[in-house]
């Protein structure tokens, strides 16, 4: 008998209304994109870029750690000695459309040379613009210094 | 050449004009109707809908309506060519066509015929065979699925919609809609609407419209995630637009039909000085804003009926609930003597 009382009365209907009505009034979560952007952690893993030290030597010493862990064999490593006698690369590509963004380059690496930045919006119009080379990295590395430096220190005690 | 000009040209001129002051301000509610459904939906969904065409988004629906229009229109080769034009536009000109006889004010209406409520009722059944025909004519699997269902739909709810109708005829002893709306003038103000005296056959009368309508959570025709659009799967830009267009004015028109039925149509809430001076259009265009509030409140409470359920609600709990109510209020009208008497 309790049932079809409650079910006559629509009690349920309404409550359901009655939510709605509460969360109608709540205030919204949108972020309006472009304009407002989420907190983003330091151990994101976005665009790669290629590191330098301060005096501008850049870090990667061509071990290819980075190359033989890519699980998605996206990086591609040429290197030989340079004039100075150190070891360099002459070639560093990466496959962003390869690219799986494990992070594993990043872990792999001595002398975190080859890290992921927090920039994500890096599309692109033409497949072409995503086979990063190393030029392209070094230059990530020079524009995102700041933050990747930053972002280095904040995970650090957790490593 | 006076002959004809008092005779035809005047007349003709103010026909257009008048239909002219109704459709205008009826397309542009359309246009901020899917506006309000997107903002409304959003903000119970804790978003905040479309706010980048314009402040507030307010020209979205000018947006909307453009990109409609760019698009091209596609003729499937195995249709009906002919049918399937004609179903939108006949969607579209019957939801337009009935506000011929609704009264926005005292006297302002088009045309005050004495049974506008039987006109308003037989052109919104008419609704299912712009439906009808473009799932058939689009000779498609989808689009015949969901003329089936709407078929059906309609018809099981006019049942329980033509029972409340009655209801509130027999309280008013009038079929005119002007009529009807001044039988809810009286002392207690908005207590003497019939929403109130008959709160159970608003509420069916409600949720009526909303499957009348084809609207959540009785949209099986649509039916979204089972067969993509329903009967309008294999139409696109202004063929799409007239039947959506022609759904949002239903809305309307069935909004309409519940503030003048229900709701004291043009009526102020209570007849005392500041309430009274609003004119009455705007109180009427008020409560149909309310009605249409509730049309999106439910879509954005409610998941989609299963069909049994539906089939099971139209014809096992509002016909013989309606169909008792109308017995109920007949007696009580008959005995305690409040019957309307004839003008």
């Amino acid at each position: 008998m309790k049932n079809p009382v409650r079910s006559l009365l629509l009690t349920e209907l309404l409550s359901g209304m009655a939510l709605t009505l509460k969360y109608f009034f709540k205030p919204k979560v949108t972020l309006n994109y472009p304009y407002e952007k989420g907190p983003i952690s330091p151990r994101f893993r976005g665009e790669h870029a290629l590191r330098r030290y301060p005096n501008g030597e850049e870090r990667c010493i061509a071990c290819k750690l980075c190359e033989a862990i890519c699980p998605a064999q996206a990086i591609t490593i040429e290197a030989e000695p340079r004039d100075d006698g150190s070891r360099r690369t002459t070639r560093y590509d990466i496959d962003m459309t390869k690219c799986i963004y494990c992070g594993f380059c990043q872990e792999a690496c001595p002398v975190d040379a080859i890290v992921e930045g927090p920039n994500f919006e890096f599309a692109t119009e033409t497949r072409e613009e995503l086979f990063y080379n190393k030029d392209k990295l070094l230059e990530n590395g020079d524009r995102w210094e700041t933050e990747i430096a930053q972002n280095i220190a904040l995970d650090t005690p957790y490593r | 050449m006076v002959e004809f000009w008092e005779g035809y040209a005047l007349p003709t001129i103010m026909i257009v004009a008048q239909i002219m002051v109704i459709v205008g301000p009826l397309l542009i509610a359309v246009a901020y109707l899917t506006l309000a459904e997107r903002k409304v939906i959003g903000a119970m969904q804790l978003r905040k809908g479309p706010n980048v065409v314009g402040p507030f988004g307010a020209l979205q629906p000018f947006a909307d309506a453009v990109k409609l229009m760019m698009k091209e229109t596609i003729l499937p080769s195995g249709s009906n060519k002919i049918i399937f034009i004609m179903a939108p536009m006949l969607t579209f000109i019957l939801s337009l066509v009935a506000w011929a006889v609704i009264p926005f004010g005292e006297g302002l209406v088009v045309s005050d015929i004495n049974v506008g409520i039987l006109y308003l009722f037989a052109i919104s059944s008419l609704g299912v065979y712009g439906v009808i025909m473009a799932g058939w004519a689009s000779n498609s699997k989808y689009p015949f699925i969901g003329a089936l269902r709407s078929a059906a739909q309609m018809v099981s709810y006019e049942v329980s919609m033509g029972l409340v109708i009655i209801t509130v005829l027999l309280c008013v002893g009038s079929l005119n809609l002007s009529d009807i709306v001044m039988a809810q003038k009286g002392d207690y103000g908005l207590l003497n609407w019939y929403a109130f005296p008959l709160l159970p056959m608003f509420v069916i009368f409600f949720i009526s419209i909303l499957a009348e309508t084809n609207r959540s959570p009785f949209d099986l025709p649509e039916g979204e995630s089972e067969i993509v659009a329903g009967f309008m799967v294999e139409y696109s830009s202004m063929s799409f637009a007239l039947f959506f267009l022609g759904e949002y004015a239903n809305m309307i028109l069935m909004s309409a039909m519940a503030a003048i039925l229900f709701l004291g149509g043009w009526l102020p809430p209570l007849d005392i000085a500041p309430l009274n001076w609003i004119p009455g259009p705007v109180w009427f265009s008020l409560k149909i804003a309310m009605v249409l509030f509730c049309f999106l409140w439910v879509r954005a409470t409610f998941p989609r009926f299963r069909y049994d359920q539906l089939m099971r609600l139209g014809w096992k709990v509002f016909l013989p609930f309606s169909l008792l109510w109308v017995f109920l209020t007949a007696g009580v009208l008959i005995s305690f003597d409040l019957l309307p008497v004839a003008q």
